[in-house]
């Protein structure tokens, strides 16, 4: 859900565009972070810890806290609270460590 | 102002930390633009850096060490890039700090950070029913903000019997329907991989929860205003003293009058120097940025005026009841200055 | 309690009601700022000069109720939304308040609204008369409503259905 009707803020979102979260089409605009536009679509959960298997959403949606990793276009360790979302970008749920691509 | 040539390096993509996402209107006086909505004084700010000649600002770079020899490296334009400053200025504000519960690693637990990111950033609706822990100023405005996003919140708890932030605030969300429960804390967070809802319940002056006063509070996200932490690594990295002030809510840079560390050269200013409202640590940048022009010999007729005016100006913030932490952690501050 | 939940006592409401013979002679500022903030614009808002902190920016704002003639500049420009308007003279049954709004949908001139007392609690449907918008930057409006004589002091919020 967006907020269309705000008394002190108007959104301007550029671009509609589309990504990919787990082989799934998820529409977006070209301002928000990947996380933002996850967040706008229902999905909260974002990966899986290492040890305990627990869900793993975002926490302080500024790059800090490393709660949000995830595997975007197949690199791991992601900040999605950071990243802005692009058109065709490819979002995967990080369960565990992530494996470093060679 | 005074000459001197900076360059501002932000690890956001735009600079302007906090104030870019809050919507309120500034208290104070008009020399800290007291009435204008934060979003107007960040915009106001940013227009004077991009205006001014002097100033280069990097965006999502990252400052990553600052070395005995002077040298800073910086992450930008992804590469890692060396810098010699004469003086650095560490303004780096502070980190939402996280609370103990079970449950509290669910999906929808987020910070008030967060949260004012999501919904005033993004345009991101964070919730459609919110349970608030921790009414301080930022509990209690991030609330009024919910509100005004279309979402509910189904209440305000907090520890303490008292509220922490401004009255005006919590009376503001008070009429608007919220309720402030103080002397309450969270038990649980429960949901199947997502919160759908926390147990709260009353405490003792103990802090220990009263039998019989436990309540379901049905909410998709639980947000955490639990106070903050300065953000101190780079002052640890470079080697200034620290000393615990818990008055300043942690660690801090032991700083002279000037903001100056322990470290010839490297000034703090906000929350980094300890926790503060906004308005304190606008002057306080501008207090180190005249102070570290100064030390460079930039100095004209008006520096002197300037200097003594932004400390006038934080003694008359500080100078209240509201001011008493404050005061209180900067006098052991002192303490730890030889 | 106020500092406890956020809602002022009655004793608190008290201090801070005009008399009757001010409230006779019409429209008055009523200033709900119980707490020493460093906080000022309040003053600078009234070009009266009816709203004074005798020391500094940390004073509880004092207003003198003389000098005050209800013209509702304070009532948007308060950053704490901490002001209102009450005027007792506007008819026989019904008295005007003024109060400051944030929220959207914005209401409408002769729309009713749901009223709210300092707790939140439903007090009736009544009358908006005057929606005045505070501008571009300050952004904050300034609603008039009609509410029962008894109602003035209590009603400090409003409600507005989609």
């Amino acid at each position: 859900m967006r907020i269309e009707n705000h008394p002190v803020l108007d959104f301007e979102r550029g671009e509609k565009i589309s990504f990919f979260f787990n082989d799934q089409l998820v529409e977006a605009y070209e301002s928000e972070t990947i996380a933002a536009a996850l967040h706008a679509a229902g999905v909260r959960k974002l990966g899986e810890s290492s040890e305990m298997h627990r869900p793993r959403g975002l926490f302080c949606a500024i790059g800090n806290c490393s709660s949000c990793f995830m595997i975007v276009d197949g690199q791991p360790n992601m900040r999605v609270c950071v990243i802005k979302v692009k058109q065709g970008m490819c979002v995967e749920e990080q369960k565990g460590k992530g494996v470093l691509k060679p | 102002m005074l000459g001197a040539k900076v360059l501002l390096v932000e690890r956001d993509d735009i600079p302007g930390g906090q104030l870019v996402k809050q919507t309120h209107k500034f208290f104070g006086s008009e020399k800290q633009y007291a009435g204008d909505r934060a979003i107007h004084i960040a915009q106001m700010l940013l227009d004077n850096v991009e205006s001014n000649p002097n100033i280069e600002v990097w965006t999502n770079s990252t400052v990553l060490g600052i070395y005995e020899d002077g040298v800073v490296t910086v992450e930008h334009d992804e590469k890692h890039t060396k810098i010699m400053p004469k003086r650095v200025i560490i303004s780096t504000g502070a980190a939402e700090k996280f609370l103990g519960f079970p449950g509290n690693d669910l999906p929808g637990i987020y910070g008030a950070g967060a949260v004012q990111t999501l919904m005033n950033m993004n345009g991101v609706k964070p919730a459609e029913r919110v349970l608030m822990v921790g009414a301080g100023n930022i509990g209690l405005i991030v609330s009024y903000q919910l509100k005004q996003a279309g979402v509910e919140v189904a209440a305000v708890i907090e520890g303490m019997p008292t509220i922490g932030g401004y009255l005006v605030h919590a009376s503001k969300i008070r009429r608007a329907g919220i309720p402030v429960l103080t002397r309450h804390t969270i038990l649980e967070a429960y949901g199947d991989n997502k919160v759908e809802g926390a147990k709260i319940a009353e405490i003792d002056e103990k802090w220990q929860p009263i039998p019989g006063t436990e309540r379901d509070i049905p909410c998709d996200t639980i947000c955490l205003a639990v106070g903050l932490s300065p953000l101190t690594e780079l002052a640890w990295q470079a080697g200034c003293k620290m000393a615990y002030i818990r008055e300043l809510s942690g660690h801090v840079p032991i700083v002279n009058d000037d903001l100056e560390t322990t470290v010839d050269g490297i000034y703090c200013a906000g929350d980094v120097c300890g926790i503060e409202e906004a308005s304190a640590a606008m002057v306080e940048g501008r207090l180190a940025g005249i102070n570290a022009a100064l030390s460079l010999g930039y100095i004209t007729s008006e520096a002197e005026e300037l200097r003594k005016n932004a400390m006038d100006e934080l003694d008359e913030l500080r100078s209240g009841e509201m001011g008493n932490h404050i005061r209180n952690g900067l006098e052991k501050l002192s303490g730890y200055r030889t | 309690m106020l500092i406890s939940d956020g809602v002022p006592t009655i004793e608190d409401i008290i201090k801070i009601t005009p008399s009757d013979e001010r409230f006779a002679q019409g429209p008055v500022a009523i200033v709900e700022c119980f707490q020493e903030i460093p906080c000022n614009p309040c003053v600078k808002a009234c070009k009266r000069g009816a709203i004074a902190m005798p020391n500094d920016i940390n004073d509880i704002p004092v207003i003198d109720p003389e000098l005050c003639n209800g013209c509702s500049l304070c009532v948007s420009l308060c950053p704490g939304l901490a002001i209102f308007i009450v005027d007792k003279t506007y008819s026989k049954e019904m008295a005007l308040v003024k109060l400051p709004y944030e929220y959207v949908p914005v209401p409408e001139a002769s729309q009713y609204v749901t009223v709210l007392n300092r707790a939140g609690e439903v007090l009736g449907d009544y009358e908006v008369v005057k929606v005045m918008s505070g501008g571009k930057v300050n952004m904050t409006y300034t609603i008039s409503l009609t509410v029962p004589q008894e109602l003035v002091m209590e009603v400090r919020d409003i409600k507005v259905k989609e």
